[in-house]
């Protein structure tokens, strides 16, 4: 197939995948956008169970994260997929006998690399507190501040500057790992190049495309995280 | 002499099979096990080889480009660096299709190259793929070991009128190593873990064989199994790499120890 026609392959419009693919890289982006808060913020709920919560908050929260970062990340998605589909099954045919129940790909996506990504947040989370010096908790306290207050206004400002470098890394993880929700024919940019390449045979073309648009969110996220971090750090030159 | 390796594996899988068929009697039917254990742990075999192999490989070339990274020479520098960022930056998935789907389409030239069967096995753009992969990340870690050792360390070599290489050899990387130790690790992990994408393109490694048994029986408990499997195998994995850690820094002080 001479070049213009391969390169027709990826234009916009008809006879051209260049739509499909720029739809698949916004759901990839949407994925990841949606799941991102929710992992990062439970990640953070796992370390303070971990630091501070009893017995029992405490071992639920080591095991939780021990088994999902243990686990293929195919594997949770597969767990969470089917396992829910039976669940909500049982529960429907008690209900509702009859009903099919389907889970959206989405949703299982969001659930299974969120627990994934919390599971590592928790770890770059308790790693941030740790460079917290003993001090500033000592002076929020001789200043009579609660300790609610001491963590808001205190802690978690200095608390997110050292956990800054490792949140980046936990998004750019997160990025490559939304390609493993098209084993559940979710619509992302995976998926999306995958019925392009079946369909044109150009299975190549396709795929090296692919590459170099994951290639682009991650050098354009790595200059982004990169800038906040500068930025996170102004006015604290003299540790530089 | 030559039948003492596979009768060796044999005995291991009977073995394997019975112990964690009495393991998983809570979960599932024993029928289910019955039918699919000795495929799963056959399973389990395949994703071991793939780890260690592509481990191994992966970790000659990635301590070979981490040089190349750290080279004064910029056309030396600079085709290892873009390798290195473009793998690190895409999901694997998309690496592992771009291999062996790609792969097909130019197989006149890949069969006047010689090379068309590493391409026409699924094995082999696994492994070829894998060890690109994870060379990438492992040159990373071995650069950034190799810069942590003070540059006092190569001037005394020197001054000591040790050559580059033996310098190299002998006083830096030893303690680089311990440096590189820790996140290697992890990276062997990953591994175990990204080993599963293996199964997308007809590998039956654990991963594969789960699947295959849960398309015939829908059966959800051979996730389970799987899972547990996994999460064994990730917990030796860390296991041995926290002894090798603490057999390497022995030398160090008490305290300087890894805990574990």
């Amino acid at each position: 197939m001479p070049a213009s026609e391969l390169l027709s392959l990826l234009s916009f419009g008809e006879g051209g995948w260049g739509d499909e693919l720029l739809k698949g890289a916004l759901l990839t982006l949407a994925l990841a956008l949606v799941t991102f808060p929710f992992g990062i913020m439970f990640g953070f709920l796992l370390a303070l169970a971990q630091r501070s919560g009893g017995r029992i908050t405490r071992g639920a929260s080591v095991a939780f994260a021990w088994v999902f970062k243990g686990l293929p990340e195919l594997l949770t998605l597969f767990l969470v997929f089917y396992g829910a589909q039976i669940a909500l099954r049982q529960l429907f045919a008690a209900v509702a006998p009859g009903v099919v129940v389907e889970i959206p790909a989405f949703a299982a996506g969001v659930v299974a690399l969120g627990v994934v990504n919390a599971s590592y947040a928790s770890e770059v989370w308790l790693g941030a507190f740790t460079a917290i010096p003993q001090g500033q908790y000592a002076a929020a306290a001789a200043l009579g501040l609660s300790r609610r207050l001491t963590l808001r206004l205190v802690i978690f400002p200095q608390l997110l500057r050292h956990a800054l470098p490792g949140i980046g890394n936990l998004w750019m993880v997160l990025l490559k790992d939304t390609s493993l929700v098209s084993v559940i024919s979710l619509t992302e940019l995976m998926r999306m190049t995958q019925v392009a390449a079946g369909t044109t045979k150009q299975y190549f073309l396709f795929y090296i495309t692919a590459f170099v648009v994951y290639l682009l969110i991650s050098a354009v996220s790595g200059e982004l995280f990169a800038h906040l971090e500068r930025r996170s750090a102004r006015g604290r030159e003299r540790d530089a | 002499m030559t039948d003492l390796i596979p009768t060796l594996t044999g005995w291991l899988h009977a073995v394997l099979t019975q112990a964690l068929g009495v393991l998983f009697t809570p979960f599932g039917s024993p029928e289910l096990w019955e039918r699919y254990g000795g495929r799963i742990v056959s399973g389990l075999g395949i994703t071991v080889q793939i780890v260690v192999i592509t481990c191994s490989l992966g970790a000659v070339l990635g301590l070979a480009s981490s040089l190349a990274l750290l080279s004064r020479r910029r056309w030396l520098r600079a085709p290892f660096r873009a390798f290195s960022y473009s793998l690190r930056g895409t999901p694997l998935l998309v690496q592992l299709f771009l291999v062996y789907y790609g792969g097909l389409q130019f197989r006149g030239t890949l069969e006047t190259l010689g090379v068309w069967w590493i391409f026409r096995e699924a094995w082999y753009c696994v492994l070829l793929t894998y060890t690109l992969n994870t060379a990438a990340y492992q040159a990373e870690i071995f650069r950034g070991a190799i810069k942590s050792v003070p540059t006092g360390q190569w001037e005394a070599a020197r001054a000591l009128g040790i050559g580059y290489w033996p310098a190299f050899r002998l006083v830096v990387l030893p303690q680089a190593m311990i440096v590189a130790l820790r996140p290697l690790g992890n990276e062997v992990v990953l591994m175990v873990k990204a080993s599963a994408l293996a199964a997308l393109v007809t590998i039956f490694d654990l991963m594969g064989e789960a699947r295959y048994a849960y398309s015939r029986t829908y059966d959800f408990n051979v996730y389970i199994y799987a899972a547990v499997l996994y999460l064994v195998l990730v917990e030796i994995t860390r296991r041995v790499w926290l002894r090798f850690e603490r057999r390497l820094t022995r030398h160090m002080l008490e305290i300087a120890q890894p805990p574990g």
